[in-house]
């Protein structure tokens, strides 16, 4: 790839990608955008969060799904970090602990494509010890 | 904390926590003074004097959800054991700006680490905070911003998950154009 100078070329780069995104995403998620949320405090980026959030942003755009990558505080579950929020369009926030790629790549392929619940799901009703 | 990419990320998140409507982050580098500082300087709801003065005490948190809080202690121990140190500047409703200082050639100084990266995920994953990065090298400076991407491409593309990998090859590019690799600084 040619090296990249300025955000002219950025734009460029962008509105070629936008054409081919716009017609997967209308095809195959009319619903709404995919909100994917990585927690991204000290105990967070200590486990990995930072290369975590990548594969999501980068994977998520490579495999064509439409969606919204954003940083949160710590939830609470610092034994369990990486931990990261998904919610589907229309559907209840799932938060999934110890999130390496292997995982990541599982939330993508079962969770957001299919709706399929996959493995490491921190429970709603989880309370932690004070 | 093994890399300065990495506080970047962890001490920007505090500033995000203030509610700041911008952050400024500033990496000044150099070899002829033997010193790196970095500056996150926000404009979010700023500390009283106790609460700064025990920001760095890694049992005080403003949070609920645990009882450590482990960011700026973290900086300020890697600070330390190169030779520098961490300052605080904050008041009620002014914002907070905390400096910390390395020794560059320290053995103990943390390396950059992908710096590029940090600042291009926190620029796509605030889309409403106007994040500043400046780069300092010996007297030259680069820097870019929210707004300036923004203003370039339309308000909605620093959502867009696709400018995230250019975004960071544009900044490593122009900050690798404004330093000396071969005067021994880090790989960026």
């Amino acid at each position: 790839m040619e090296k990249l100078k300025s955000l002219a070329d950025l734009k460029k780069i962008r509105e070629d990608a936008r054409e081919k995104l716009d017609l997967r995403v209308k095809g195959d998620n009319p619903g709404g955008l995919v909100l994917v949320k990585v927690a991204m405090a000290t105990c967070g980026i200590a486990s990995g969060a930072k290369p975590i959030m990548e594969f999501f942003v980068e994977e998520l755009d490579k495999r064509g799904i439409g969606a919204v990558v954003t940083q949160t505080g710590c939830m609470g579950y610092c034994y369990a970090e990486p931990t990261v929020e998904v919610q589907l369009p229309g559907r209840e926030p799932v938060v999934y602990g110890f999130v390496d790629r292997k995982r990541a790549d599982e939330i993508i392929e079962k969770y957001i494509k299919n709706g399929e619940l996959v493995e490491g799901i921190i429970p709603v009703n989880y309370e932690k010890i004070d | 904390m093994k890399e300065i990419g990495l506080h970047i990320m962890d001490i920007v998140q505090n500033s995000i926590r203030a509610g700041a409507d911008e952050i400024s982050i500033t990496l000044s580098e150099s070899i002829s003074k033997d010193i790196l500082i970095l500056t996150v300087a926000d404009d979010g709801k700023g500390m009283d004097e106790g609460t700064r003065r025990r920001a760095t005490d890694p049992w005080f948190t403003s949070r609920s959800t645990r009882k450590v809080g482990l960011g700026l202690p973290l900086l300020q121990m890697n600070a330390v054991l190169s030779g520098g140190g961490v300052k605080i500047d904050s008041a009620p409703g002014r914002g907070t700006t905390v400096t910390a200082t390395f020794g560059y050639s320290h053995m103990d100084r943390p390396p950059l680490g992908d710096v590029s990266g940090t600042i291009a995920l926190l620029i796509v994953s605030n889309p409403a905070i106007n994040i500043i990065y400046n780069h300092q090298c010996e007297g030259n400076s680069w820097s870019i911003s929210t707004a300036e991407i923004k203003e370039e491409l339309g308000e909605d593309a620093v959502t867009d998950l696709t400018i995230v990998r250019p975004l960071k090859d544009i900044i490593n590019e122009s900050v690798s154009s404004i330093r000396n690799i071969e005067a021994g600084y880090d790989k960026y």
